[in-house]
């Protein structure tokens, strides 16, 4: 079983990691770099898939150089045996439409080619959610969304998902399909090791992982354009029909309550408030 | 449906018992699983602890496990000292001898660390095997067909299937219950500890205690600073801590409507403990724990088709005197059974594992140790109410004050008897009369105020570390009328009187009318000690794997 899950570096958006400057652009420059928080979930799906079924798992994302840490981390964490990173200066600022494109060519030049492709539900940053069915579309593989539970059938090559319905966590349905097939995660996917044996292949793949994982770029293999024959003018930027005609700031929601801040350890401002609850507590 | 998982063995717990026969197993090419319900092996173990090696054993835990001494343990126990405690006289007996009959050596221990060493010897050899060693899942009970254990349940996994079942799982072994062979009805078979471990600062237990560094001590307490409940104390020196707990009988804690908190307290303050604790007293960890008493509930026969049980879930707990040994009985039982089931299979025979392990226990002498013909030839008499009594009067009487004066010194010899201390009766004239008249007669007055402040109840539940499986208790009062479950209230360690933020409180219930006194359960704060299984009437259950309290120190 050769499995390969996508997943993207995205702005740490957790509060005390991500800045903002005055207009409320996210400047990301200061803000770090992450692995996409929904992607979490595709790497249970594909670890789950590799502890009970064997094989391989590769992890492939496109971006800059510095990409390289959020796909150690994936390694870590699905116990990948290698990483593909596509980096190249023309796949910069690319829509979900020419990330597809240049995702769909790199898994069709995958030798041997996968039989599962795993991706997250939507990223933190742009969450529009397409990146995942436009790539299947363009590689032309069946694809099961929002799937919550997965079991493979390798000797059949089929594949048998629990999925929510309309993204629904009170209706679910029972799905099959052929492999190759691309799968995404749902966040609420559970992945399910009730042997023995699983448990254990676990624990013995993430005592191989420490070590790979300590010099992951040994492991991975970076592609730009000229790898994957890919004609810049139908990638990054200038392949992207997107067009962003403007961007709003989210405008803070108004306060209707004001704030005022004491310092605990001051005696006379710890005063002024118990001075100024005083009359609430007898009922004014 | 997949084929059920069948392993030639499983041992159902990771603790020195479990550790033990896992070993034994896999160095026989036994294909072995070990299933652990905590988080890491020692998160859910308390012992006092210090773990024996003696001569007369034929396993020992550093036989089992080269270098376990070096890595795993805290100080040797080079002196051992019995101190008789009466208000503030104490007459200290040195009982070393004692101490070194049949031992080869002895460390103390904390369990985190050591049962965690030794799980992962146990993962490396069982895995070879083509087995392992799992954390994080519990075995709820055994898998039978036709009436015939075949196997074991889990919460986290799917029934497994085994030709040979080790129950490892502690005292409140869920495994031996289901099995009929335990059960947990009579308070008097039972003992129950409390433990705190305190932080030293560097270099204070050398200098407090004489030590070089190297060597410890062990220090036991009896006498009349219990409030007349029929038990004893402790202290070990480990490495930079000191463990320091109380260990009562049951029964008589229930019948006294004892705290165990403040017993424990009673000790820590003490004036005795001033000379080693002062008012920079830092507890790190409070934790209980029931002990079986072997001498009762010892199961002569443990074992029921391919199943069998070793260390506590067997009652395999010797409290004799002032000898307290259970953690070196569950490593000789552990590899016995190892041995038992080796045996077995290479005669294509493995049903027969229990038989032979049953047979293993009594000619290695472990039996005998754990119920030692001389303590239940006395019993019948001595622990007769009346004649106990009558003991009891007589040793307080001028007669006996006498007596115990005339003796003087030749106490200190008859307390270092292995011969006598086999044969200690469980009645209040050991524990407490006998300690309190030789104090009185024979004892010197210490000098010193003890500065110590003991955490309240609600701190030290606070500084301990749950995961709680909400929504999902695992202890359901059946009976919640205060007449048949209210002795939880003060008995269960984590509970007092007036106190809302343990386990167990009395409510009194309006209703109709009608006014009820009841017991309520919250068991978010349970140490998982087993004790209102036995006092109370409940469904008791351990938590799923992982759940529950995370002992850091144990």
């Amino acid at each position: 079983m050769n499995t390969i899950v996508l997943t993207k570096g995205v702005p740490d958006f957790r509060e005390g990691q991500v800045s903002f400057d005055e207009d409320g652009h996210l400047e990301r420059g200061e803000t770090p770099t992450v692995m996409n928080p929904n992607d979490e979930h595709a790497l249970e799906a594909a670890l789950q898939t590799k502890v009970r079924q064997g094989g391989t798992v590769s992890v492939m994302s496109m971006g800059p150089p510095g990409y390289g840490d959020v796909l150690r981390e994936a390694m870590e964490s699905v116990y990948a045996d290698d990483l593909y990173l596509l980096s190249d200066r023309e796949m910069a600022a690319a829509d979900t439409w020419a990330t597809a494109i240049t995702i769909a060519t790199a898994l069709e030049g995958m030798d041997p080619s996968p039989d599962l492709v795993f991706a997250g539900f939507k990223t933190a940053d742009g969450e529009t959610g397409h990146t995942g069915p436009q790539t299947c579309w363009a590689y032309g593989m069946p694809i099961v969304t929002h799937v919550v539970s997965l079991e493979i059938d390798p000797d059949e090559e089929r594949l048998r998902a629990k999925r929510l319905v309309e993204g629904d966590i009170a209706e679910i349905e029972t799905v099959e399909t052929s492999l190759p097939a691309f799968v995404v995660a749902d966040p609420e996917f559970e992945p399910s090791y009730r042997r023995a044996e699983h448990r254990l292949r676990h624990r013995d793949l993430r005592e191989e992982t420490r070590e790979r994982a300590a010099n992951y770029e040994e492991h991975m293999t970076v592609w730009d354009h000229t790898d994957l024959n890919l004609d810049p003018d139908y990638i990054g930027l200038d392949g992207s029909p997107t067009v962003v005609s403007s961007v709003d700031p989210i405008p803070k929601a108004p306060a209707e309550r004001e704030a005022t801040m004491v310092d605990p350890e001051s005696d006379e401002e710890m005063r002024q408030v118990f001075e100024e609850m005083a009359p609430l507590a007898g009922g004014e | 449906m997949t084929e059920r998982e069948h392993y030639e063995a499983v041992v159902v717990g990771a603790g020195p018992g479990g550790a033990a026969a896992a070993a034994a197993l896999a160095r026989n090419d036994v294909e072995t699983l070990v299933l652990e319900r905590g988080v890491e092996a020692g998160s859910k173990n308390v012992s006092g602890g210090l773990l024996y090696a003696e001569e007369s054993a034929p396993y020992t835990m550093d036989d089992l496990f080269a270098g376990f001494r070096e890595a795993a343990t805290e100080r040797p126990v080079t002196d051992y000292y019995l101190h008789n405690l009466a208000g503030d006289r104490v007459e200290t007996f040195d009982i070393t001898d004692l101490h070194e009959h049949d031992t080869e050596w002895s460390d103390a221990v904390l369990r985190r660390k050591m049962d965690s060493w030794l799980a992962e010897r146990v993962h490396e050899l069982t895995r070879e095997t083509g087995g392992g060693l799992l954390t994080d899942v519990r075995v709820n009970g055994l898998l039978r067909e036709e009436g015939e254990i075949v196997g074991v349940t889990c919460d986290e996994l799917d029934p497994i299937e085994a030709d040979f079942v080790v129950a490892a799982d502690g005292v409140n072994s869920e495994l031996a219950r289901d099995a009929g062979l335990m059960d947990w009805e009579e308070p008097e078979e039972w003992f129950q500890g409390v433990k705190a471990v305190v932080d030293m600062p560097e270099g204070a237990i050398d200098d407090r205690f004489g030590l070089d560094g190297e060597a410890g001590e062990a220090h036991l307490f009896s006498g009349d600073l219990f409030e007349g409940v029929r038990g004893g104390g402790f202290l070990y020196t480990n490495e930079d801590t000191l463990s320091i707990g109380t260990v009562f009988h049951l029964d008589s804690l229930v019948a006294e409507e004892a705290e165990p908190h403040e017993l424990l307290d009673a000790l820590l303050t003490h004036p005795l403990l001033a000379r080693w604790l002062d008012d920079g007293y830092e507890e790190l960890e409070y934790a209980a724990k029931l002990v079986p008493d072997s001498k009762k509930v010892a199961h002569p026969s443990p074992h029921e088709g391919r199943l069998v049980l070793v260390g506590d879930a067997g009652g395999q707990m010797q409290a004799q005197g002032p000898i307290i040994k259970g953690m070196n009985h569950a490593v000789t039982a552990g590899a016995l059974a190892g041995e038992a089931f080796t045996e077995a299979r290479s005669r294509n025979d493995p049903d027969a594992a229990g038989d032979l392990y049953e047979r293993k226990l009594r000619d290695e002498g472990v039996m005998k140790k754990l119920r030692p013909p001389r303590y239940r030839a006395v019993r019948a008499l001595a622990e007769h109410g009346p004649v106990t009594g009558a003991l009891d009067a007589v040793l307080e009487s001028p007669v006996g004050r006498f007596g115990v004066r005339a003796l003087g010194d030749r106490f200190e010899t008859l307390y270092g008897s292995p011969f006598l201390s086999m044969m200690v009766p469980d009645t209040r004239t050991p524990y407490v009369t006998l300690p309190t008249v030789i104090a009185e007669e024979l004892g010197e007055r210490i000098g010193g105020e003890n500065d110590v402040t003991p955490p309240d109840l609600a701190d030290r539940i606070g500084d301990l570390t749950y995961d709680v499986d909400v929504g999902n208790p695992h202890i359901e009062v059946v009976d919640d009328s205060f007449a048949v479950s209210g002795d939880a209230v003060t008995a269960c360690p984590v509970s007092a009187r007036d106190f809302g933020g343990g386990c167990y409180r009395e409510e009194t219930v309006r209703t109709n009318g009608e006014e009820r006194t009841v017991v309520s359960l919250d068991t978010q704060p349970c140490v998982e000690c087993g004790t209102c299984a036995i006092v109370a009437d409940t469904d008791w259950e351990h938590p799923r794997g992982g759940k529950g309290v995370e002992f850091r120190q144990g």
